[in-house]
């Protein structure tokens, strides 16, 4: 069955499995998620639910953001968020979504904005090689060849330098060690991307 | 941040005595050998404590055998069955790596009152 839900990155830590092994986890603060609309076929052409997550003040919204609220008749979220799941019927206006519906040992893809890095060098960026360091050479960071002569231009999409991260990334098959329904928290192995109170969106794995 | 000190209170042992770098403490660590599980006692002298909750761990140090052994156990490890301190040592180091470059009578660490 398909599951998803939005969370916050509160960040990481170890804990102690059964076996008394330390594990490494990132602890998510996942929900209580709201539904805010129903994407049905007849209307939008596909089948989605809404989910908002967090709520907001007045002040942060906008009049189309508010007079979207008024009329699904829920309370406004900070953060909106659609999900293609199944037995979209099965779900109602104002529904809460919460930690509870993944469970230890489940298999979980995770999908957060990375963490800005500014502008880099194609090294650190791309993973180019570097040139040789002493021995007369000059040529220590920089790029390499941008490509043939014949051309007589740098077709696009040649990777260079520029910004780095910021980017929305997804990690997949990441393991769930612990779900703590009453304090709305979800233990994942490993890290996630993305700074500590980051939005994220845990949703079980498309390869499992 | 709280909720992330939450659990990790959850995990620690409130059994661990004090002891500190220059001690000498005899560690009761459970092993598993194949199906068997049984308690391996490890003693010898703390030269590391570093980090703090969770994470925090210390490292052992014995010369066995002629061969100088360390090992480094997290103080709230469920694996650890107990921590007894054998010896109070007096030293003047947090860190005493020095002891690795020393054998016989200069290892010798004064005992604390």
């Amino acid at each position: 069955m398909k599951k998803a839900i939005l969370g916050t990155k509160l960040g990481m830590l170890q804990i102690f499995d059964d076996a008394g092994r330390v594990v490494p986890v990132t602890v998510i603060q996942a929900g209580p998620c709201v539904v805010t609309q129903k994407k049905t076929k007849e209307n939008d052409g596909y089948e989605a639910i809404q989910v908002g997550f967090v709520p907001a003040k007045d002040k942060h919204l906008s009049k189309p953001q508010k007079g979207h609220f008024a009329k699904q008749g829920v309370s406004a979220m900070r953060h909106l968020k659609e999900f293609r799941l199944e037995d979209i019927a099965s779900y109602e206006l104002g529904q809460e979504i919460k930690a509870d519906i993944f469970a230890a040992g489940d298999v979980v893809d995770v999908t957060g904005t990375s963490k800005g890095k500014g502008f880099q060098g194609s090294i650190k960026r791309h993973g180019f090689s570097r040139g040789p360091m002493a021995h007369g050479s000059k040529y220590h960071r920089r790029n390499g060849s941008l490509g043939a002569k014949g051309p007589a231009r740098v077709f696009p999409g040649r990777k260079g330098p520029g910004r780095m991260g910021g980017d929305i990334v997804t990690i997949q098959g990441l393991q769930v060690v612990r779900v703590d329904a009453e304090k709305d928290l979800i233990l994942i192995k490993g890290a996630i991307p993305g700074a500590k109170k980051g939005t994220i969106m845990i949703r079980n794995s498309a390869k499992a | 941040m709280d909720l992330l000190r939450s659990i990790e209170v959850g995990q620690l042992r409130n059994d661990v005595p004090e002891f500190r770098p220059g001690d000498t403490v005899k560690v009761h660590v459970k092993v598993v050998e194949g199906a068997k599980e049984r308690v391996q006692a490890f003693e010898g002298v703390v030269i590391k404590r570093r980090g703090s909750g969770i994470n925090e761990t210390f490292t052992v140090r014995r010369v066995s055998y002629g061969v100088g052994v360390e090992r480094c156990f997290p103080v709230h490890m469920p694996r650890i069955q107990k921590i007894e301190v054998m010896r109070k040592g007096k030293v003047r180091r947090a860190k005493l790596f020095y002891l690795r470059n020393l054998s016989g009578k200069a290892a010798r660490i004064k005992e604390r009152a």
